[in-house]
């Protein structure tokens, strides 16, 4: 609890490989984005200003994964200089989909994309933001979910834990009242292996969950993967479900591999 | 059931007009209409919403809407939802708390005024698990007084079952088809050659007095006879049942059997089954401040013993495999709900069989339980 006597807590927001949606997040919190900058002194958010106060900062949001040397140099910085550390998006927490290119060639990739590949200095993998610095909270999604992300702020600015429940989307389905698209409709749907968040945003519009917020805390592939392959998926199909923006997700990870072998 | 039993017979126009007396009642009329490929429950403004001519077809883990030529408006079993979703409210906010000029902390509980709701289309099933939800919630010294206003506050008008699912075992759980107590109106349809009709008894005062509302004729002896067949029938066509043997006795004796290793291969503890069960009544609480800290809520939401956190402990989850919240869930519905509150938790409505993704179906792992305890294995206290 931070009083009118103590200073504002600062905070500061990283961006690594990623597409800066999830910090956009924090902008497009409209209503509360006042309240959170009376509360909050912003003291590093390139998104927003380029205005920089030094660290250390009380509260470090980060975006993006570590695919570059100077990045997987620069997250031990950011570490080092902040208090608590919170990794916001798909990208931070699971490597991204640009962790696609952890299934593939990195110096082919280069040569195809780049007229001077010898330019580029790059990781062969993307990985996510724990596996180079301790982390003290993950928030998950592609994007984060604006909700989610105030709770976060205000559950620091309270000294409490944030209401971020790890079980599957199905619980915010039928919370939310919607017909569920794989018993209804035949709609293969990933959400009950995956980790509730958004809201259970695309089985209400009638379409399946594709997994942005990465599994759940309690996953069975084992049962789940024939479960898609009733509703029409073939073995490439499911590879590619996978394969997205969670893609390097331990779990979605062993699957994919799995599958991908049985082609 | 006696020719001076009060009972009467509507026709369509009969059903419009009670959808119309209860909202002029001032009441929230919510009923069956199809929605999203499904016959779901939502508020109703008049009786053609009704899902006349619509059946289901349901077997494990799938549900297909399938129209029917016969026009019926309540041959269908259980949809995605029950009227637990009116009742005990998926989210429902408890208390809230402000930060006062000198420091101090003022809560106050919520005050939201219960909405007065008419239930059309209650299956005897459901209208047993509202009684055993009424148990749980408002039966014991800490009664939850946002339920028991809603509750207070319900018309239920019953419909007798004459077409069973193949996931309904209402039967063999001693619920249904036939209603049991706890009505305003039970309504009983007949489709035959003299046309398409609602038997109507009244089972309350203001049950009688809405009846007196409709244009309703005295109940003939033809329609009495074909809504007792017709029910009976239904007995007759379960699509599932439970082994005919103790069921609590069971669930106690086989806490160690193999079978539960089998069941816990397939579940995805997404915790479907618990969502759309019309007893399962755990919630937990959800607890909000704003960026001042000056603020906070207490909401309460819907929460599944299949979610890994609810055991949640200082040493972490209690049941954390798989396997104990399945067995966790079974147990209880079937046996241990006995003991905590007199009855089975389950009424036979077949929804956790058809809403489960992978089509796990309790009377098949009730009975597998039956055969493995029978066998001589799995037994021994868990």
């Amino acid at each position: 609890m931070h009083t009118d006597t103590n200073p504002r807590p600062k905070l500061a927001v990283w961006k690594f490989a990623s597409c800066d949606g999830c910090q956009l997040t924090l902008l497009d919190c409209e209503d509360e984005l006042l309240g959170i900058a009376d509360k909050i002194d912003v003291s590093h958010f390139l998104e927003a200003s380029s205005a920089v106060a030094p660290g250390p900062y009380d509260l470090s949001l980060v975006e993006g994964s570590v695919t570059t040397p100077q990045d997987a140099e620069r997250i031990r910085h950011v570490r080092a200089v902040s208090r608590r550390l919170v990794t916001i998006g798909a990208c931070a927490t699971a490597g991204g989909v640009q962790a696609l290119r952890n299934y593939a060639d990195v110096a082919e990739f280069q040569a195809a994309v780049y007229a001077r590949p010898d330019y580029v200095a790059t990781l062969a993998t993307s990985t996510p933001i724990s596996a180079h610095v301790p982390v003290d909270f993950e928030l998950r999604g592609c994007p984060i979910d604006r909700r989610q992300l105030v709770e976060v702020i205000t559950a620091h600015l309270a000294g409490r834990t944030p209401d971020v429940p790890r079980h599957s989307v199905c619980f915010e389905c039928k919370r939310r009242g919607t017909t569920c698209v794989t018993v209804a409709l035949g709609t293969p749907c990933l959400g009950p292996v995956t980790h509730a968040g958004c809201g259970a945003i695309c089985p209400s519009y009638g379409r399946g969950c594709y997994g942005c917020f990465g599994p759940s805390n309690s996953t069975n592939f084992p049962s789940f993967v024939p479960l898609l392959r009733r509703d029409g998926m073939d073995t490439l199909d499911v590879v590619r479900v996978l394969r997205t923006f969670n893609t390097a997700a331990e779990e979605f990870d062993a699957v994919s591999r799995a599958e991908d072998e049985q082609r | 059931m006696t020719d001076d039993d009060g009972a009467a017979v509507i026709d369509k126009d009969g059903m419009d007009a009670l959808v119309a007396v209860l909202a002029a009642r001032g009441r929230t009329v919510i009923g069956p209409t199809v929605r999203d490929g499904a016959i779901v429950l939502a508020e109703i403004s008049g009786g053609a919403e009704l899902p006349y001519g619509w059946g289901v077809e349901l077997e494990a883990g799938t549900y297909r809407l399938a129209a029917r030529e016969d026009g019926a408006a309540f041959a269908h079993s259980a949809g995605p939802q029950s009227w637990k979703t009116f009742l005990h409210p998926p989210r429902a906010r408890e208390w809230s708390a402000d930060r006062t000029a000198d420091g101090g902390l003022v809560t106050t509980p919520d005050a939201t005024p219960p909405p007065s709701y008419a239930f059309l289309g209650v299956r005897p099933c459901d209208l047993r698990a509202i009684a055993v939800q009424d148990r749980v919630l408002t039966g014991g010294r800490h009664a939850d007084r946002g339920y028991r206003g809603r509750r207070a506050g319900a018309f239920l008008v019953a419909v007798e079952c004459t077409e069973p699912g193949a996931t309904c075992f209402c039967v063999s759980m001693g619920t249904g088809p036939a209603v049991g107590p706890g009505y305003d109106l039970a309504l009983t349809e007949v489709l035959d050659a003299d046309g398409h009709r609602f038997l109507v008894r009244a089972g309350s005062e203001e049950g009688e007095a809405v009846l007196a509302e409709l244009p309703s004729r005295a109940a003939d002896t033809a329609t009495r006879t074909a809504a007792r067949d017709r029910v009976a029938a239904a007995a007759d066509r379960m699509g599932r049942s439970m082994p005919p043997v103790d069921l609590q006795g069971l669930m106690r004796e086989t806490l160690n059997a193999e079978r539960w290793d089998d069941v816990t291969a397939r579940c995805l503890t997404c915790g479907n089954c618990t969502m759309v069960c019309p007893t399962c009544f755990c919630t937990t609480a959800e607890d909000i401040t704003d960026l001042t800290g000056d603020h906070a809520e207490r909401w309460r939401r819907w929460e599944s013993c299949f979610d890994r956190d609810f055991t949640h402990l200082p040493g972490g989850p209690v049941r954390d495999s798989p396997r104990s919240r399945y067995r966790q869930w079974a147990t209880h519905k079937l046996g241990t709900w006995y003991d905590q509150f007199g009855s089975s938790g389950c009424v036979g409505c077949g929804r956790c069989i058809v809403w489960c993704p992978v089509g796990i179906d309790i009377t098949e792992e009730a009975h597998a339980l039956n055969r493995e305890r029978a066998s001589g294995a799995g037994e021994g206290a868990g």
